[in-house]
């Protein structure tokens, strides 16, 4: 959390929830942060969630033994802190997959103590096609 | 003797749309047969590991191969016959549809098929076809390529590079290398502004510190056997390279990112005419080209910035692709003037059975609050108001055709105001 959020000039969010991007505007008010330009609660709660403790959800691959797909993609379960994403991939950068996993097995548990799991996001291990 | 198969429907290509429409097919009862040049199903959608597709759809953000399996994981039940690393080298037009010659690991195969449906997807702008001078050197790709390197191989294609053009994939991988531990020195676009979704400059450039700098463009490429640095130079308002502004950048690959174009080399060798704004077919609401029977489908039809809208036109195709009865068509042209970059359909058929008609459109320039009418004669069939608009963000309308007349040759036109974005 950060103590005080700069708010002069006004900042601009541009939602990352759905493809509408919307230009989220951030200003500062008498009760706090006023936000304009959302079109959705899902937005709303993007642009607070940016002014105090960013969020997302990161997809990467990791190793394989597996001659025929030598790295299989994957994802966190849910969201990290946009400033763990470093520590996150430096640790899926130590792991090697050895079992012909399926999309939703998970890699690693509770990855860097952040409370979600990485899983699997394809199917190309155990798939023939 | 080469095997003759026989069937209703042939879907070219196994990706989103394809993959849509031979499941579409199927479920209307049409014997299919879907073919796939590569030994995998899904297309594009296989290298595609980001998330973000499949929220029209499943209103969830799958990454690509999750949003493949969606569609792949349906095929075993159904009836669709799948032939992968098959090749379509030839098709000859019938009296009764086409016949197709394919090359497959099992020899050349003859395939008789009532409807085709062309989901040929495709390719990416090449440096060959932007003007980039300078030395064959190792280390241009396209960023198909490089994530193709990064994401299937799983080798980097690179430790320093420059990213040319601001379209999604490139935006992307900027995000993807830099996980990866290389370093992209900035995303160049020749444009004043930026190809790709709002929200990809966000989270792929924004949140790792990448430069985005716009009317800048590469002029020359460096190196010997491998890329060392690359010529930047400033562009003007005709997008030319401005004398004495170069700056060389050193780097070990120069990525692509300018645009995608649709393949259409099946559908031109049997005549399929293609429209000049979209480079794809010209169709209907039911994705039939002009060549009756032949149907297009996904980004070979025009190059869709959503997958949703992408499993959606497949379905289209699909769908008209297996009905047996054939109506005359009564086409009427869909126009739009120079304030929409084109509209897909550019025919409407007035005697299909439909209740709406699908429009997908995009701007040419940035609107803020625009207002879309769509004519016919004198008549406005409607009007829809909409914040904001950008060429990179294409929209679906669907229009209802209930209670209005249709007769005559009188084209409905597309036409856009707004003012322009500051």
């Amino acid at each position: 959390m950060r103590d005080t959020i700069h708010l002069d000039p006004p900042k601009e969010i541009v939602c990352i929830e759905c493809p509408n991007g919307c230009r989220i505007l951030a200003e500062p008010s008498e009760s706090g942060v006023r936000f304009s330009g959302y079109r959705c609660k899902r937005g709303l709660a993007y642009a607070e969630a940016e002014l105090t403790r960013p969020m997302r959800t990161l997809t990467t691959s990791v190793r394989t033994v597996f001659a025929d797909s030598p790295v299989v993609s994957v994802r966190t379960d849910g969201e990290i802190e946009k400033a763990m994403i470093r520590d996150v991939i430096d640790a899926l950068g130590r792991i090697v997959v050895t079992r012909r996993i399926r999309i939703g097995d998970v890699v690693a548990e509770n990855v860097c103590g952040s409370g979600v799991n990485i899983v699997c996001t394809s199917d190309r291990l155990v798939n023939a096609y | 003797m080469t095997e003759l198969l026989s069937c209703d429907v042939t879907v070219i290509g196994a990706g989103p749309a394809g993959l849509a429409a031979a499941l579409e097919a199927d479920r209307q009862g049409a014997k299919t047969l879907l073919v796939e040049r590569e030994a995998r199903l899904g297309g594009i959608l296989k290298q595609c590991i980001h998330d973000g597709f499949g929220l029209v759809r499943f209103g969830e953000k799958l990454s690509g191969p999750e949003y493949a399996e969606r569609f792949i994981a349906q095929l075993p039940e159904s009836g669709v016959t799948i032939m992968t690393l098959s090749f379509v080298s030839n098709i000859e037009r019938t009296d009764g549809g086409s016949l197709l010659t394919l090359i497959t690991r099992d020899g050349m195969k003859r395939v008789r098929t009532r409807s085709l449906v062309l989901a040929t997807g495709c390719r990416e702008r090449t440096s060959r076809q932007i003007g980039v001078h300078g030395r064959h050197c190792a280390g241009v790709f396209t960023a198909g390529t490089a994530q193709y390197y990064t994401n299937i191989l799983g080798k980097l294609p690179t430790r320093r590079c420059v990213i040319l053009g601001s379209g999604d994939i490139g935006l992307i991988m900027a995000r993807r290398l830099t996980l990866e531990g290389a370093k992209v020195v900035g995303v160049y676009e020749a444009k004043p502004t930026p190809s790709g979704l709002t929200r990809n400059i966000s989270q792929c450039l924004w949140d790792f510190d990448i430069p985005l700098h716009t009317s800048k463009t590469v002029t020359r490429v460096f190196g010997d056997a491998r890329l060392t640095a690359v010529e930047i130079s400033s562009v003007d308002d005709c997008m030319c390279p401005i004398h004495g502004t170069e700056e060389i950048v050193p780097c070990d690959a120069l990525i692509l990112s300018v645009g995608l174009i649709p393949e259409n080399e099946l559908a031109e060798s049997i005549g399929v005419p293609l429209d000049p704004k979209t480079k794809g077919a010209i169709v209907d609401e039911r994705n039939e080209t002009l060549t009756g029977g032949v149907f297009a489908c996904g980004n070979a039809l025009h190059v869709n910035d959503l997958v949703d809208y992408v499993s959606e036109s497949g379905e289209t195709a699909g769908r008209a692709a297996a009905q047996r009865e054939t109506k005359r068509r009564g086409l009427l042209p869909v126009e739009c003037d120079t304030s929409l970059l084109y509209v897909v359909p550019q025919r409407i058929d007035r005697n299909a059975d439909l209740a709406e008609r699908i429009f997908f459109f995009r701007s040419s320039a940035e609107l803020d609050s625009a207002t879309l009418s769509v004519s016919r004669g004198g008549q406005t069939l409607l009007t829809k108001k909409y914040a904001h608009l950008r060429p990179p963000e294409m929209e679906r309308l669907a229009l209802s055709i209930e209670g209005i007349q249709l007769s005559g040759e009188e084209p409905i036109r597309f036409h856009l105001e707004g003012t322009s974005h500051a």
